[in-house]
């Protein structure tokens, strides 16, 4: 098991070495760049050649591009940091630190509630299948697989405040003066989020149970007289959670993708918003900080689903060689 | 003591709806009955309704797409089949307790076999959980598996088939039922391992005075273990009997054709195997007459007309046919 997990963490690094490099490079691809738009917004400086190579020295982008990213890698691994802003000039590293928690709350309450939503209607769905109740589930799911989060987003923003003058709370107020308060910022963005993942994992769930309750342990259990609630959470359920359990390590990388949409449209100070203001200024610090960042975050959490499937599933054990 | 019926089986019809609306019968007019430490065995090709008459007295056929349309299951006096869901889930893997044909599949892969195996004392409330791992334990030696005490906390995916199956037969005794269910026990076994298995059956059967019901397409085993035999096709009983009886000389058909299909070691004159002529009946498409007559050697004109009854002849033998066996 020891040894399962440190030969995991060595490969993690070819990963993100390879990782690094590709968000480096593809963001130095796109057109425009942050010397344009420096330009632009300043009302001192004028569009010269001269002004450019100034700029570009002062940021450091007029050296080859082997030699940036070896100096920001190197950065990275000796000081642990991420450079600063091209625009803000503050630290990346703790622009980000600054913003997590937002997002962390987002995309956990979001994960939630897709799981508190979708595993009781998947089991409902699976153990009354074909009735009324188990097509308005499934008809739910493929609603909220149809329906873009960034279309339901606004329509949830806009609709009360047009008809009621009233939208959902966007201000924030720190968790330590009043969690409730706190917590209530996140609960529209994250119900939202958590409507499309719920969808998905309603149907795995569904799927998984009706496949679970064909086999043959299932009859067992009945047969040893077991009333058919023990059969389905004692003997069912915990079986046909297991696959559901990676589907929820896939997600973290989606819902990351989905908190950017969702901290624009709520206006929550996240890294999400981060990454677009960086991405519109053409921010490279900033946007390969934050990519290096879901990177290792997203490894993480695919390896500590694999961990947990051992915790699940007894025939999965880690082996030495 | 001997004599006392512990379960009598009168008239059970159990159907199964098909997807275009018509309906089967899987098990059609069946009586039997099982005396107190009894074995009996229920013997047929695959489809013949063995298992759903299994499933039929543990009250667990799947309703849809089945049904139990008539019939009586008396078990120690009350019928099973008039019974309240909740009073026939008490007798369920308490006093009736089942062993399915599946070893590989039919034990949860993730509960540890220790749990698994007195889970039926729990839920009848026979013991506290405090006590559960201790009789888990006593239940291993019963059915000698070795080192129990390591073995209660260990998972399915790490017994062989025939330790599973021993497994299954621990479970099934956990509340000393009065009838076990044994429901082709063996056939996912090496053969080595078969005997083994029906041996301990048979062994803790007789320890515990319980009877058994062994429903298998082995006629060897039948002949070893069963004190009497009920033959089944297409979803009747065909023939009856005390084991040695029907072995020595069965009077129906398929029974002969069935006894025919298997390899005797004695067999010293090199005769050849003979083979059932034909498929196993489809039940949406029964013949006139007697289901058996397309693959019957012995075919009469009467026998593509009328349907036969289950008659008993002078020596105790039931055999449900027109015809009479002449040795060709």
């Amino acid at each position: 098991m020891q040894s399962y997990v440190w030969r995991r963490l060595l490969a993690v690094i070819p990963t993100l070495v390879f990782a690094s490099m590709i968000v480096f490079l593809v963001i130095r691809i796109i057109p425009g760049d942050a010397v344009d738009l420096i330009i632009k917004n300043s009302p001192f400086m004028e569009n010269t050649e001269e002004v450019r190579k100034q700029i570009e020295a002062d940021l450091g982008l007029d050296k080859p591009i082997h030699i940036q990213y070896v100096q920001w890698i190197s950065n990275i691994v000796f000081r642990g940091d991420l450079g600063k802003s091209l625009m803000r000039e503050t630290s990346v590293s703790n622009e980000i630190v600054s913003r997590l928690p937002v997002t962390f709350w987002l995309g956990s309450l979001a994960i939630l509630f897709a799981l508190v939503i979708a595993v009781p209607i998947g089991v409902y769905s699976a153990l009354y299948q074909d009735t009324l109740g188990d097509h308005i589930g499934r008809s739910f799911a493929i609603l909220g697989l149809a329906i873009p989060s960034f279309w339901l987003g606004t329509i949830v923003v806009i609709l009360p405040a047009i008809l009621w003058g009233w939208s959902p709370p966007t201000r924030l107020i720190p968790f330590s003066q009043n969690p409730f308060s706190f917590i209530a910022v996140f609960i529209s963005p994250a119900l939202i989020l958590g409507a499309s993942l719920a969808a998905v994992t309603m149907r795995m769930t569904r799927t998984m149970m009706l496949e679970v309750l064909r086999q043959d342990y299932i009859r067992t259990a009945r047969a040893k007289g077991l009333r058919e609630k023990l059969v389905v959470t004692r003997h069912a359920l915990r079986n046909a959670l297991i696959p559901v359990v990676t589907l929820v390590g896939l997600f973290v990388p989606f819902v990351i993708g989905g908190t950017v949409v969702l901290e624009r449209i709520f206006d929550l100070p996240g890294v999400g918003q981060l990454l677009l203001l960086g991405v519109m200024d053409r921010d490279y610090p900033v946007i390969t900080g934050i990519f290096l960042m879901i990177g290792i975050f997203v490894i993480f959490t695919n390896l500590i689903v694999d961990l947990s499937y051992g915790l699940l599933d007894p025939k999965v054990r880690y082996q030495k060689n | 003591m001997k004599s006392e019926l512990i379960l009598d089986v009168q008239g059970l019809t159990t159907v199964f709806r098909m997807e275009d609306g018509s309906e089967i019968k899987a098990v059609d007019d069946v009586s039997f009955n099982v005396k107190s430490g009894e074995t009996v065995a229920i013997v047929g090709e695959s489809g013949s309704g063995k298992s759903v008459t299994a499933m039929s007295i543990m009250r667990l056929i799947p309703n849809p797409p089945g049904q139990i349309v008539s019939g009586k299951i008396h078990f120690e006096g009350n019928d099973l089949l008039s019974m309240s869901e909740e009073e026939a889930r008490a007798i369920r893997g308490n006093k009736i307790s089942m062993i399915f044909q599946e070893p590989m599949t039919s034990l949860n892969p993730s509960m540890t076999v220790g749990r698994q195996i007195s889970e039926p004392a729990e839920v009848h409330s026979m013991i506290t959980s405090q006590k559960a791992s201790q009789m888990s334990q006593s239940l291993l030696d019963a059915v000698r598996i070795p080192d129990s005490a390591d073995r209660v906390s260990s998972y399915p995916h790490e017994f062989s088939g025939g330790m599973r199956q021993r497994v299954m037969i621990a479970m099934g005794m956990s509340c000393n039922p009065k009838l076990i269910i044994a429901d082709e026990p063996t056939t996912a076994l090496d053969v080595t391992v078969q005997a083994q298995v029906l041996h301990l059956l048979k062994d803790i059967t007789y320890k515990t005075n319980a009877s058994l019901i062994l429903i298998t397409h082995d006629l060897g085993v039948v002949a070893r273990y069963a004190d009497r035999v009920h033959v089944m096709y297409a979803g009747k009983i065909v023939e009856s009997g005390k084991s040695r009886d029907i072995f020595n000389s069965p009077q129906h058909p398929y029974t002969l054709a069935l006894m025919n299909s298997i390899p005797r070691l004695s067999n010293q004159k090199k005769e050849k195997l003979k083979p059932i002529r034909g498929n196993p009946p489809d039940l949406s498409k029964l013949p006139v007459g007697c289901s058996f007559n397309p693959r019957c050697d012995f075919a009469i004109k009467q026998c593509f007309h009328e349907k036969p009854t289950l008659t008993t002849n002078n020596r105790y033998q039931s055999k449900a046919c027109w015809a009479t066996i002449n040795d060709k």
